[in-house]
């Protein structure tokens, strides 16, 4: 847990004057959650987070870093007790990436053997061969993979508290977006409390569970994503999101949020007339097709059988597309528009047919302004 | 044919001259290093005092040696070591703090700010942080400066056989005033052979302290 309460930092100007970098700045990220700092250059979410491990020191108010003020250790023993990740990286270009793997541990004087293990499990964790990689020096490696050995070398000590200032922030898109995903991938197991600056608001988005927005020193809003998205407090908030802040929330919504979990669906071998008997009972204009065990195999539309008979086997068009369940909004809305569509059947991992998202129930997830109100609603099934 | 004739003669002897030599230049690099390197990095703490510190090894360069040796005889006689051995050691400690200080002063202050920042935010203190990270980074360009100043003062304790330093001066000065040029190309051809030798074998050291894929000193990544 990081605790930050009244924190304030004033830096003395040459000309006698002074500037306030830190304002009151009061704020909690829980037990095993990223929060992201973010906001314009200047606004002090970088000097916050460096107060933290004392890189800065503060003017006033008091910091708690697992349940210890910072004010009661030493600064050196502090630092070691946090892993610090920073933009450029910083590795040893005199070192091994096993040694400077092993900085921490071995400032803490662990055991050498016991640190240089660590050093290639750590390794295997970010996808690096240790048998590879354990020996070389940093200038062989490309910039995304210094910046993985940057981010264990952080946890080589396994501190329960990360500080990282915007990491990913000198990695081309493409493997940013690895690297996020591989990081929050061993956070879900590793549950960390993180403190993050970034000053990227997708990758806030998609990086934090909750996100500090800072604005000349102070904190002007600390909230999840989604309400940050859905609820900004005033103007400047609004601003620094985007215009688009209501798209941007698609990536945060899954298809299981808004999907209906309908039922109805008919097999192959069931006859047309009773395929339209049930979509005209439920309201629906297509109705799924699926396979014997339950797989999405192609769909009906109610147009195209009104005047026919037969068997559904006999009329049934291919689906275009499917969505996963576990696929964001985001994913769903590209693949409808990609194809034309105002509907999607959604499936799990196995192909089974699950439900079914529509144009209509997602704008009305993203457009209620609370949260709650935004479970799927049955009556936005009409698009189909 | 007349000058190798002499050198073939005269091995023992120019052995004896070369050792008394690199003695000299030893000893006083050796000195040098001791107190440059420290100084080169304490200097990294303040501006003004790098300022004032790096002018005085400046100034103390522009002396000529042959100045520098007169001067050094009054001073010395009053504990009776005006001429030999140790005014050439002094001076050479004297004319190689510039190129050390310097060198180290450069390759400290050089060292990438994020790399500082990595170290202090890793936990280390600011010794730890010297001694693992800005001094193996500053090396090469410490080396350097030791380079520089052995090379130079390799020609420099030559002219401190006016002083009965000994060593390899002693055949030039005698050859100069015996007019004699097998001693006088004798004593030159030692000198530069002395410090194109050491030139390199201090190379091969400086390459030895460097890892292999990390020469160049602060290099950030």
């Amino acid at each position: 847990m990081i605790k930050l309460e009244k924190l304030s930092k004033v830096f003395e100007t040459p000309g006698g004057g002074s500037v306030i970098a830190a304002d009151q700045v009061s704020m909690e990220v829980p037990e095993g959650e990223i929060c992201v700092l973010l906001g314009p250059s200047g606004c002090g979410k970088t000097t916050t987070l460096k107060m933290i491990n004392g890189l800065i020191p503060k003017t006033s108010g008091s910091i708690w870093v697992a349940g210890r003020d910072t004010d009661t250790v030493d600064p050196v023993e502090l630092r070691r007790s946090i892993g610090y990740v920073i933009q450029q990286i910083g590795l040893f270009p005199n070192m091994t990436i096993e040694d400077n793997i092993c900085v921490v541990p071995d400032l803490l004087g662990w055991d050498r053997k016991k640190a240089r293990r660590r050093a290639g499990e750590l390794l295997e964790l970010v996808n690096l061969d240790p048998a590879i990689f354990l020996k070389r020096y940093p200038k062989e490696l490309s910039g995304g993979q210094q910046q993985r050995v940057g981010v264990i070398r952080a946890l080589a000590a396994d501190p329960p508290v990360l500080l990282m200032d915007e990491p990913f922030g000198a990695i081309d898109p493409i493997n940013r977006g690895v690297i996020q995903d591989e990081f929050l991938k061993m956070q879900k197991e590793l549950r960390k409390t993180i403190a993050f600056v970034s000053h990227d608001i997708d990758e806030a988005i998609k990086m934090g569970d909750r996100i500090a927005i800072f604005k000349d020193g102070h904190l002007v809003q600390y909230d999840s994503p989604d309400d940050l998205l859905a609820r900004p407090r005033n103007d400047f908030i609004a601003s620094f999101l985007g215009s688009d802040r209501t798209l941007k929330r698609l990536s945060l919504l899954k298809v299981s949020d808004v999907m209906l979990g309908d039922q109805v669906r008919v097999t192959a071998q069931d006859d047309v007339a009773r395929a339209r008997d049930m979509m005209q009972e439920a309201g629906h204009r297509n109705i799924v097709m699926v396979g014997p065990r339950g797989r999405a195999r192609g769909f009906l539309h109610l147009n195209d059988i009104r005047d026919v008979t037969g068997r559904v086997e006999e009329h049934f068009q291919a689906l275009p597309t499917t969505v996963n369940v576990d696929d964001d909004l985001r994913t769903a809305v590209s693949r409808m528009f990609r194809h034309d569509t105002t509907w999607l059947a959604c499936v799990d991992d196995d192909g089974f047919f699950k439900g079914f998202v529509t144009q209509r129930a997602i704008s009305h997830a993203l457009g209620a302004t609370y949260r709650d109100a935004a479970q799927p609603a049955e009556a936005f099934a009409e698009a189909l | 044919m007349e000058t190798l004739v002499f050198i073939g003669q005269n091995l023992d002897v120019i052995l004896e001259r070369t050792l008394q030599h690199l003695s000299i230049v030893g000893v006083a690099i050796g000195l040098a290093i001791l107190t440059g390197v420290p100084i080169g990095i304490l200097i990294t703490l303040n501006q003004r005092a790098a300022d004032i510190v790096l002018y005085i090894a400046s100034i103390i360069v522009t002396i000529p040696s042959i100045a520098l040796f007169g001067l050094m005889i009054p001073v010395l006689s009053l504990i009776g070591q005006g001429v030999g051995y140790l005014p050439a050691v002094i001076a050479v400690l004297l004319y190689s703090q510039l190129p050390i200080i310097r060198n180290t002063y450069t390759a400290i202050s050089n060292v990438d700010p994020a790399l500082r920042e990595a170290a202090r935010g890793l936990g280390m203190t600011p010794m730890q942080r010297l001694r693992r990270v800005e001094i193996p980074l500053a090396i090469p360009v410490v080396m350097a400066g030791v380079r520089i100043a052995v090379v130079m003062n390799i020609g420099i304790t030559a002219i401190a056989a006016y002083i009965g330093a000994g060593g390899l001066g002693v055949y030039i000065s005698r050859g100069i005033s015996q007019s004699d040029p097998r001693q006088l190309i004798t004593g030159a051809l030692m000198v530069s052979l002395l410090a194109i030798v050491s030139d390199y074998a201090l190379l091969a050291l400086q390459k030895r302290l460097t890892p292999a894929s990390s020469s160049g000193a602060g290099a950030g990544h």
